[in-house]
């Protein structure tokens, strides 16, 4: 893969001696300072937006501190919050949801990249966007009139009596709960996996495959240790994608995971996530304390998903190998 | 890109032009309950009315509050009264007050689904109290048996079905658990939100009718409006009087008679537990919220005929929808306060 | 044939195979999905959905032809936006920038990514309806546009560094500048892919409904320009779906239709009338 930025010496004999004024008149500068401009305008709304978070939940964070984080009570009477519950099912079902969709979505991507007659993948393609494009609500809908009666009758007492001796799959199949968000989560995902994946595993140049094949590996082996390695990073930009969109996601997860604050091990228990208390609570929440709170809580998903973000590319960094291509994280 | 802008030309064009009306546009918010029999209400009026727009959305009653006391719109609507700190919030700025109408009844219902009965079942209120606070587990238990004598209550565990969703029907049913029972009073209070010590949550009352429907042996909470059209069995309450009484129409109206005669002037008055043989004693006024002042004469005068309107021709249609109507001295007064609209 | 390559040859085909049956799987749920609205909604859908108004509960002969407009509305405006946004700063990172900076941009593109949809909504509300006291097309199209550019920048900044460096250098050495070979050589080679994102990115603010609560409001008649309340097809299937009425639910699962419909047709034209052939063939 290219490196990122390819130096050119400038048109004049020392770039760094003209002035500001002069080199603006190069089209060039005018180019660099504009589009600074825009790139610069994300980080900016991203800050108004988590200081519009700090600043309307002031009220909340003096009253709580970090009690915030480990306290499991939620009572909108007593004017007692706790985000740990939340914290909690938010992580679970975002893990669980990319647990499955992941390897589906890079197995399907793989698929369409390298196998399927070009005709075939773009046709395809277009309806995996489609799914991209179903509302939250119906996907919660259908989670509700599908996968729940799915679960509850069949799916989770099968996990049960194969896995039940495993705290993961303890308890009544009510057939809401963590793992049904999860699934439903994982649906939602997959597109944004496939869709990127399958456009990047496209542009890796043609000879590196050849190489690979070349020097006798299989198709699968070109593949998989070849193509998708020299692939990585836009392979990870889907991942990183699809983890926003798990840990984002309000109406269809509120209708499936059943909204009671719990920090059970179990996947089938029913739980709660930040999004999903948020998009519940907010409309009706009166009383100062409480709506900061809510807003509070909007604070703390920012700050998971900048952890996350993290780890993730910490990950990246380490596990990187020399000539994989990667370019950036 | 030149396709492009001539695209975009287009659509703006067709957005803009779409409506050169002279219409007069009064935007409102509030709670979901009342919404059906609402926009029904606001578009027979403008069907008479032709140059009245009224849109209203159903945002929840909180942010309806919300936004009437931030001023993106022109009014209200709430299935809780507005409590004194929230009124001061508005007065203090906009620098007068806010009104409350009630428009119509409703009721909340305790629905269930328990194998093999298809009984109507009578629940006291000692029961449903029992049965939220977690107390009550069984479906055998005597609170439950004892005033279903004949029904073969089965020995299995109530999973308990509440809404998640911050809502006047969570708001009606806990002012009522709030006023039969004092310990649901002290560990749990009423609001829209609340801590419950039991049970899973359904969003909106689609959630809990489908968890109920699909959950063996689950006992929830719903409107009235909503189990009658979708045909969901539910049982009867026990009222103050002793009566097990099943909400219907006339048994909710009763509830309202019951309180009309204490009626506060500002109209906010809970009216669970009502006085009344007859009485249905989950029942709840809802609330249009219409400011004290306007500052727009036209908008003025268009929500002060709709009221009329409403609270008189408008009170059959509601009927049509399932919900109940107002007592006729309710009406009465409620006219009379229209005219200190200003 | 060794033994080591059979087995080598066996885990190819059983894997490649793997990953068909990965694809079917995703696309037979997107099938599952439109047969379900097809099943469930398409009897509703008839002239009068395109053409009328929202009728009251109860009456039949009503329609969505505001939340058609109005989503169509909310949706170019979104992405007039997000999309340069996105776009341009893409370019910059890929093109300008040292990597510390594109590291930060990067990184808040992520996380406003990972912002609920209700929070952005809220944020919106604040920044556009508040100081202006009523609510519009206008706060709606911004709070999408803000959803957009996450996906619009990671995708186009991957795509351009994804054209070999040849071409870049190539183009330069025939003089021109750093500017022209961007546009006339380096985002054309990566079209398809950025066009792709920006696709998915507006498919994906197509179907949101939280952050239209509080900006775009909802209207059950005609939004007249862009500062009003508007209806919009997610609101109305959120306000329908929850309803206790059938000819409701039935109405809420044909604007979900209708709604990816609109998708796939602006998907259609998109690739179709801005096609231009890619300066890389397809390998």
């Amino acid at each position: 893969m290219a490196a990122s930025t390819t130096t050119v010496p400038s048109a004049s004999p020392s770039a760094g001696s003209r002035s500001f004024i002069s080199r603006l008149r190069d089209g060039d500068e005018i180019a660099r300072v504009i589009t600074f401009l825009f790139a610069a305008s994300v980080v900016l709304i991203t800050l108004l937006l988590v200081l519009q978070l700090w600043h309307d939940s002031s009220l909340a964070r003096h009253k709580f501190g970090f009690q915030f984080f480990v306290t499991r009570v939620w009572d909108p009477n007593a004017e007692q919050f706790g985000a740990l519950p939340f914290i909690y099912g938010t992580l679970v079902t975002a893990v669980v949801s990319l647990l499955i969709a992941v390897p589906l979505g890079l197995g399907a991507a793989i698929f369409l990249a390298e196998l399927a007659p070009q005709k075939i993948s773009d046709t395809l393609q277009f309806f995996i966007d489609l799914l991209a494009a179903v509302p939250s609500v119906i996907y919660g809908l259908l989670g509700v009139f599908i996968v729940v009666p799915l679960m509850r009758e069949i799916i989770q007492p099968a996990l049960k009596s194969l896995l039940g001796f495993l705290p993961l799959f303890q308890g009544p199949p009510y057939g809401i709960g963590f793992l049904t968000a999860g699934i439903v989560l994982a649906i939602m995902v997959i597109p944004y996996i496939i869709s990127v994946s399958r456009e990047v595993l496209l542009s890796v140049p043609r000879d590196q495959r050849e190489a690979a094949l070349a020097l006798g590996s299989t198709r699968w082996e070109s593949t998989w240790k070849v193509v998708v390695p020299f692939a990585r990073t836009g392979i990870m930009g889907s991942i990183f994608l699809a983890l926003a969109r798990a840990l984002g996601e309000t109406m269809a997860v509120t209708m499936v995971i059943g909204n009671t604050p719990t920090n059970s091990a179990s996947l089938l228990s029913p739980g709660y996530s930040i999004a999903a208390v948020i998009a519940n609570e907010f409309t009706e929440a009166t009383g100062d304390v409480y709506l900061q709170a809510l807003v509070e809580l909007g604070l703390v998903l920012f700050l998971i998903t900048f952890i996350l973000n993290g780890l993730a590319r910490l990950l990246m960094v380490v596990t990187t190998q020399k000539g994989s291509g990667m370019g950036h994280v | 890109m030149k396709r492009f802008a001539g695209l975009l030309l287009v659509v703006l064009a067709v957005g803009g032009i779409v409506l050169a009306q002279n219409a007069l546009s009064i935007n409102g918010a509030g709670a979901s309950f009342p919404y059906p029999i609402y926009s029904k209400w606001f578009d027979e009026f403008h069907k008479t009315n032709g140059n009245i727009q009224i849109n209203y959305q159903s945002v929840g009653s909180g942010a309806g509050i919300k936004q009437a006391t931030d001023g993106t719109v022109d009014f209200g609507a709430s299935d809780g009264p507005m409590n004194d700190e929230q009124l001061k919030a508005y007065s203090d700025k906009h620098g007068s007050g806010i009104l409350h109408f009630p428009t119509v009844l409703g009721a909340v219902v305790m629905t269930y689904n328990i194998p093999n009965v298809t009984a109507s079942l009578n629940f006291t209120p000692e029961a449903i109290a029992g049965i939220f606070l977690g107390k009550v587990t069984k479906w055998n238990d005597p609170a439950i048996a004892g005033p279903n004598k004949g029904v073969n209550l089965p020995a299995n565990d109530i999973v308990v079905v509440h809404r998640s969703d911050g809502s006047g029907t969570t708001y009606v049913f806990t002012d009522y658990l709030s006023k039969v029972s004092g310990e649901w009073k002290d560990k749990v209070g009423k609001g829209a939100s609340i801590n419950w010590p039991v049970g899973l949550g359904g969003k909106g009352s689609e959630g809990v009718t489908g968890l109920v429907k699909q959950t063996p042996n689950s006992i929830g909470y719903v409107e009235l409006i909503y189990a009658a059209k979708n045909s969901i069995g539910y049982g009867t309450v026990k009222n103050g009087s002793g009566t097990f009484v099943k909400a219907d129409l006339e048994s909710v109206s009763e509830a309202a008679s019951g309180a009309a005669k204490s009626m506060p002037d500002d109209f906010r008055v809970s009216i669970t537990d009502a006085p009344g043989k007859k009485a249905y004693p989950i029942s709840t006024f809802t609330w249009l919220l219409i400011p004290a002042k306007f500052s727009d004469a036209p908008k003025r005068d268009a929500m002060k005929n709709f009221l009329k309107w409403a609270l008189t021709d408008g009170q059959k249609q509601a009927e049509e929808l399932s919900y109940a109507r107002l007592p006729k001295e309710v009406v009465a007064k409620e006219l009379k306060a229209i005219d200190s609209i200003q | 044939m060794n033994s080591r390559l059979r087995w080598r040859k066996f885990v190819s085909g059983f894997m490649l195979t793997l990953t068909g049956v990965c694809a079917a799987v995703a696309v037979s749920v997107l099938f599952f999905i439109l047969g379900y609205l097809v099943y469930h909604g398409g009897t509703s859908i008839n002239w009068n959905f395109f053409t009328k108004l929202p009728a009251p509960v109860g009456e039949i002969g009503g329609g969505m032809a505001n939340a058609i407009v109005g989503s169509a509305k909310l949706l170019l405006l979104a992405s007039l936006f997000g999309v340069p946004i996105g776009f341009f700063g893409g370019i910059y990172l890929a093109e300008f920038s040292n990597s510390s900076i594109a590291f930060v941009v990067r990184y808040a593109a992520d996380l406003l990514n990972g912002v609920p949809s209700i929070v952005i909504g809220i944020f919106a509300y604040a920044l556009v309806v508040l100081p202006f006291k009523h609510f519009s097309t206008l706060a709606g199209a911004f709070a999408l546009g803000l959803m957009m550019i996450p996906i619009t920048l990671r995708s186009t900044e991957e795509f351009l560094h994804g054209v070999p460096r040849a071409l870049r250098e190539a183009s330069m050495a025939l003089g021109a500048s750093r500017w022209k070979t961007i546009m006339a050589v380096v985002v054309p080679a990566a079209y398809r892919g950025i066009m792709t994102a920006i696709l998915l990115a507006l498919a994906r603010v197509a179907g949101e409904t939280a952050p239209l609560l509080f900006t775009a409001f909802g209207n059950r008649y005609w939004s007249p320009g862009l500062g009003q309340p508007t209806a919009s097809l997610p609101a109305m299937i959120y306000s329908y779906a929850i309803s206790p009425y059938d000819d409701w639910h039935r109405q809420a699962w044909a604007a979900g239709l209708v709604l990816l419909a609109l998708i796939l047709i602006v998907n259609i034209f998109a690739r179709a009338i801005l096609a231009r052939g890619s300066a890389i063939p397809r390998s």
